[in-house]
């Protein structure tokens, strides 16, 4: 890897009056940031931050949720405006008041969501709002032609040749649409490109994709700010690292310089060992005597539909069994095909030995059993309603005769989640949509903890949470096996996997690629799942 | 893989709209063959063509609101006023269709502004901003115009019944006006811009695109459009006539426009397909004339034709061609060959 | 997180603040204000409308308005639109006058058929929608040409029959039936009964998940609800509604051939006056109802200013507007 190391000095220490001595190698810096401050209704959200970019530098941007991480990116992408301190380009002072103000002089910014038309193809997303003009007739008609061209050079320039200026936007795969966000970017002549998770939503082999992008945009003299959960991406791309915790700027360092141990301490404020709750004596399948997982509450024989096949699994009462894979390898489908949204059309299934045929997620929760989905705002909250609402949302529209009572214990369930004693009172009148994300994922749960389902499918629950929830999610976990209920966990996250898991199922392309037990290494899960080993 | 690479091309909505034309052509025609009469019989085609003319002009404005996924609700009452202010301009006076015709042209411009701004400045909902515009033009037309008034000068009236062959002037106008709607939206940043509004608004907007004003000049054509309808309106009765709002051309014109294979959500569609759409509709109008069938049962049939047009366009969009498939008979693997020199096949 | 800590202090000045915020927040309680407002206006310029008896009749004109307007309710804060309700009443009414014919025998046989007629309507509407996944809008919108296209084609264009004087007493009498003395219309208690069972029924699972399908339907969906059913009882309950406006407008007006006419904008436009977010998720059944009452005010009040009934659609329209302009500024601010 040919990471360049910047003699860099921590800009915290500094006052204004002082410049940071330049490395003789590295240009001057082409953004900077310094003292910079939010409040969003009176409340701080970003104190004294300090930022500076160079060229040809990919500059990683680390924190837990709130940290705020995303304030400084939309700072930097003239979303919001900071209350406090100055923004330099190029050394003199500027000001973005709309994101076009910040794309027009040179800073791009790719969002999470995505920002382009399904409908169009990539040329037009490309220079959507900066078509090339061709004096007609009528005046300024869009230069068919040499848009397409434009888009065609930029696309080889950064060798993309998985991709043509024609595509519609809407048949490519979610990394090439990616991929065609940055490369309208690099198309605004951004000089600097900071990206929110841009991994987030791909596949771990399309994950490659991006890095070369991000190495050719870096040789080119780009200055990247670079936004992610993954350390592993933070070590393979960031030259330097900036960790920011609870809105402060807590250090800025050349990677090489912090290990990933102290990135995480400074990160989270605590070590990361013991930060998941331990298995408790003897859970562990086959080992010792005592309470061992009981009987068998859910199992798969041969199981499939058009995205997975032959799936085998079982899940026995107080047993946590991991789905592992790449993205995309089909562990959300197996869940979609567990509880009724993609229902399989081959093989078996039975629910506490007795066969059940779940056709949708109603049959899924009369069979008790229970997803908490991968996607909380889109496909777990109404975010509109209150928090009591979505709490007995799953009582209200499958057991409507229970719910008034089961609803009683709502409370209890978001207090044992450990949800602020605040929100719980307001239950009836805080919509969920003002809710800190983990405290949203918390409803969520409370929703399916309140069914008692003898079986809860949890996909991805610790995603885009700060670690506190994630914390109580473990517990949950813990206090769910406890209680006999079998947990089929999906997650991305292999130390979550390694920790948490009593066996994991590894998928690869649709099918059980293997079986490992619980506290199996993450290389070895990898092999699995990559078709290495 | 070789041989395999040719690319099966999906049927466009567009080609199914002129497929399904030609369908009920054939039936229409031989249905009327049957009952002894000539679908194609000079009367009956100039017939059916000045039918599509009065629907088309509506239609292609309404098309470019519903690209930007608004709606016009009120191009109804804008056609029943701008008759009236053209009439009444005209007065008569053959010197003053000029006159008449900017003066409808301009009211239904300002009716367009007026609806654009509600929407993109206020945030009104576009079903209720041109709703409600709708219903103040009516209560403006109710108080105002007691019944037919105005005379149109016999000049203007050619604009009306004038034919070039079996085709009327009026629809060859329809036919510029659906040309430069198209050019318009193929070839312009204009009309590139109503497609990325009707998208994905704020990614318009974080592109630059100026929404707002995008929206307004996609109202302002559509009442244009309207406006112009009027004026044959005018032309065709020699004078303006507030009740022609009743004729229901708003929400004919919508289904025309998702009859043509526009997304009522926005974002796709195209001017042609809204044109096959109008076909359509005058040809089954036509159809229903010539076999004489009762006219209230042209409306059953016409109410049920819509759902099952928009149905059957639900249903193709439920079946993606987006959706990955990895075991099951059906390996669909075009998707990655799709890529560079697909387009070569 | 402050709301809740504003909320918990209860000193006067706050509690006044809070007023003020609620009365201009554009729910139910600004326009809540607004009916006040307009009875109050009507009331000095006419002060006899203050007098039970014209009350009482404002109440059975209105009460029609405020069934559809709950009926249109259930369908938009499920996401959806109907517009069909005006050409189902005037059907409705049509089919009772020429079924019937003034027999008075007949009078509860044909009530429970346009029971049946009302509730199939809105079967077809909610599993077109639903199902066939075609939008409402063109679903309702296509019902309605159907709807009246069919009912002209039956009775050859122009309404037949008469209504009997039995099912003509829900719209047009009252208690005690004194003529000229103070009653208490039925239109009035039915309008109550339907608003009361409204409410409750808003109160139930069904309601809470309706509006949750509403707000996000993946997510009801994922939550086990059946959305198509929800949605298609939705429709039903605003066909059936749409019935027993039928029975109160045909009771009070008597048979037209315009009957029904714009009523569903009418409808629309009171659930949207109420507050009720269009789209779904958003709004309650007492604001349904306050809008309703509101518009038919302000007709009340255009009567007393001597307007000519034509200026009515122009007044409904930038009622409309400056409604839900209103409360699009809320949200954005």
């Amino acid at each position: 890897m040919n990471q360049k190391i910047h003699t860099l000095v921590d800009m915290r220490a500094d006052d204004d009056a002082h410049t940071p001595v330049p490395d003789p190698e590295a240009p001057g810096p082409v953004l900077r940031l310094s003292g910079i401050g939010k409040e969003f209704f009176g409340t701080s959200v970003l104190r004294e931050i300090d930022l500076t970019l160079h060229p040809g530098q990919v500059h990683a941007l680390v924190g837990e949720n709130g940290a705020g991480k995303s304030t400084v990116m939309k700072i930097v992408a003239g979303v919001h405006r900071p209350s406090a301190g100055t923004i330099e380009l190029d050394g003199s002072p500027v000001s973005f008041p709309t994101p076009l103000d910040a794309q027009r002089a040179g800073v791009a910014t790719v969002f999470q969501e995505f920002n382009l038309l399904p409908d169009r193809s990539v040329a037009e997303n490309v220079y959507l709002g900066r078509e090339p003009i061709r004096r007609g007739i009528f005046g300024g008609m869009v230069d068919r032609r040499r848009l397409h061209a434009d888009t065609t050079r930029l696309l080889d320039d950064l060798g993309l040749t998985s991709i043509a200026s024609w595509n519609r936007v809407g048949s490519l795969s979610v990394a090439q649409q990616q991929v065609v966000e940055i490369v309208k970017a690099v198309s605004y002549d951004a000089r600097i490109i900071s990206m929110d998770e841009p991994t987030a939503a791909l596949a771990d082999q399309e994950v490659a994709l991006l890095y070369d992008l991000v190495w050719r945009l870096r040789d080119r003299g780009v200055a990247i700010l670079y936004v992610s959960h993954r350390l592993q991406e933070i070590y393979d791309l960031a030259d330097t690292i900036t960790v920011l915790k609870d809105g402060n700027h807590m250090l800025t360092a050349p990677a090489a310089e912090v290990g990933p141990d102290r990135l995480v301490r400074i990160m989270v404020g605590r070590d990361f060992a013991g930060f998941f709750p331990d298995k408790p004596a003897g859970s562990v399948s086959g080992e010792g005597p005592g309470e061992g997982p009981g009987e068998v509450r859910l199992a798969l024989a041969g199981s499939g539909n058009t995205m997975v096949d032959g799936v085998d699994l079982e899940v026995r009462a107080g047993e946590i069994v991991a789905l592992a894979g790449l993205q995309g390898s089909g562990r959300t489908e197996v869940a979609h095909g567990v509880f009724g949204i993609a229902p399989f059309t081959r093989g078996r299934m039975t629910v506490d030995g007795r066969p059940a045929h779940v056709r949708t997620p109603r049959q899924g929760v009369r069979h008790r059993l229970a997803l908490v989905s991968e996607d909380r705002k889109s496909e777990g909250l109404a975010l509109g309603q209150s928090v009591l609402a979505n709490a007995r949302l799953v009582l209200d529209a499958v057991l409507p005769g229970a719910s008034d009572r089961r609803a009683r214990r709502i409370t209890g369930v978001l207090r044992s989640l450990a949800v602020p004693a605040s929100t719980v009172e307001a239950a009836q009148d805080t919509e969920v949509q003002y809710l800190s994300g983990g405290n949203q994922q918390k409803v969520v749960l409370a929703k399916w903890l309140v069914t008692e389902p003898r079986v809860i499918v949890l996909d991805e629950p610790t995603r885009g949470i700060d670690v506190g929830a994630k914390r109580a999610v473990y517990d949950l976990m813990r206090t769910l096996t406890a209680d006999g209920t079998a947990v089929l966990l999906i997650s991305s996250e292999l130390p979550e996997v390694v920790a948490m898991a009593d066996r994991i199922l590894v998928l690869r392309d649709g099918q059980i690629a293997g079986e490992l037990p619980g506290g199996s290494d993450e290389e070895t899960i990898m092999a699995l799942a990559t078709g290495a080993a | 893989m070789t041989t395999g690479t040719v690319r099966r091309r999906h049927l466009g909505s567009t080609e199914i709209v002129y497929l399904a034309l030609v369908g009920i052509l054939l039936v229409a025609g031989v249905l009327v063959a049957v009952r002894g009469g000539n679908l194609f019989a000079q009367g009956n085609v100039s017939y059916m063509l000045t039918q599509t003319s009065l629907l088309g002009f509506v239609a292609i404005g309404q098309t470019l609101v519903v690209l930007c996924r608004s709606l016009d609700l009120s191009v109804g009452y804008v056609v029943a006023l701008c008759s009236l202010i053209g009439a009444t301009t005209m007065a008569g006076d053959p010197s003053r269709v000029w006159l008449g015709v900017v003066a409808a042209l301009a009211v239904a411009a300002g009716v367009g502004l007026v609806n654009g701004l509600i929407i993109s400045a206020l945030n009104v909902n576009p079903f209720i901003a041109t709703l409600g515009t709708g219903l103040i033009v009516k209560g403006f037309l109710d108080t105002r115009f007691k019944g037919p008034e105005g005379e149109v000068p016999f000049a203007f009236q050619t604009f009306g019944y004038t034919r070039v062959g079996p085709v009327p002037v009026s629809t060859i106008v329809m036919l510029l006006v659906a040309a430069a709607a198209f050019v318009l939206l193929t070839r312009t940043r204009a009309g590139y811009h109503m497609f990325a509004v009707g998208g994905n608004l704020d990614v318009a907007r974080l592109s630059g695109v100026r929404t707002g004003r995008t929206l307004v000049l996609a109202h302002v054509l559509c009442s244009l459009c309207a406006g112009v309808a009027g004026l044959l309106i005018a032309a065709r009765f020699g004078t303006g006539n507030a009740l022609v709002y009743s004729y229901g051309l708003d929400l004919d014109s919508i289904a025309a426009v998702v009859l043509g294979g526009t997304l009522l959500f926005g974002g796709r569609g195209s001017v042609v397909g809204t044109v096959g759409g109008v076909a359509i509709l005058a040809v089954l109008d036509t159809a229903f004339n010539v076999l004489d069938v009762n006219p209230f049962f042209k409306d059953v049939l016409r109410g049920v034709i819509i759902i099952a047009a928009v149905a059957l366009y639900a249903r193709r969009q439920i079946d993606p061609a987006s959706r990955r498939v990895r075991f099951g008979t059906k390996v669909s693997a075009a998707r990655a060959s799709d890529a560079r020199g697909g387009d070569v096949a | 997180m402050t709301l809740t800590a504003d909320t918990s202090r209860g000193t006067a000045r706050g509690t006044a603040r809070r007023w003020r915020e609620q009365l201009l927040s554009g729910g139910s309680w600004t326009v809540l204000a607004l009916l006040v407002l307009v009875l109050a206006v009507i009331v000095v310029i006419n002060p006899s409308f203050a007098e039970p008896v014209s009350l009482m009749a404002f109440a059975k004109k209105a009460a029609p308005l405020v069934v559809l307007a709950i009926g249109q309710y259930f369908v938009i804060v499920s996401g959806e639109f109907d517009l069909s309700v005006g050409s189902l009443v005037g059907a409705q009414v049509v089919i009772a006058a020429r079924l019937m014919d003034g027999d008075e025998a007949l009078t509860w046989p044909v009530v429970g058929l346009m029971l049946v007629f009302g509730l199939l309507v809105g079967l077809v509407n909610g599993l077109v929608t639903t199902l066939l996944r075609v939008p409402s809008f063109i679903t309702t919108l296509g019902m309605m040409l159907v709807l009246f296209g069919a009912i002209r084609l039956w009775t050859g264009g122009a309404p037949t029959g008469a209504l009997s004087e039995s099912f003509r007493v829900l719209g047009r009498k009252g208690f005690p039936d004194v003529p000229g003395q103070f009653q208490v219309p039925y239109a009035l208690l039915v309008a109550l009964v339907v608003v009361g069972l409204a409410v409750l029924l808003m109160r139930r699972p069904f309601g809470r998940t309706l509006v949750a399908v509403g707000d996000n339907a993946v997510a009801a969906a994922y939550s086990g609800a059946s959305v198509w059913w929800l949605r298609t009882r939705a429709f039903l309950l605003s066909s059936f509604l749409a019935t027993v406006a039928a029975v109160l407008i045909g009771g009070f007006a008597g048979v037209t051939a315009q009957v029904g006419q714009g009523l569903e904008f009418m409808a629309i436009t009171a659930v949207v006056l109420g507050g009720v977010a269009l789209g779904g998720g958003r709004g309650t059944v007492v604001a349904a109802m306050v809008g309703a009452l509101t518009l038919e005010a302000l007709f009340t009040l255009f009567n007393q200013l001597a307007l000519p009934s034509t200026v009515r659609p122009a007044v409904q329209g930038v009622i409309l507007i400056v409604a839900v302009a209103y409360a699009a500024r809320r949200r954005r601010t």
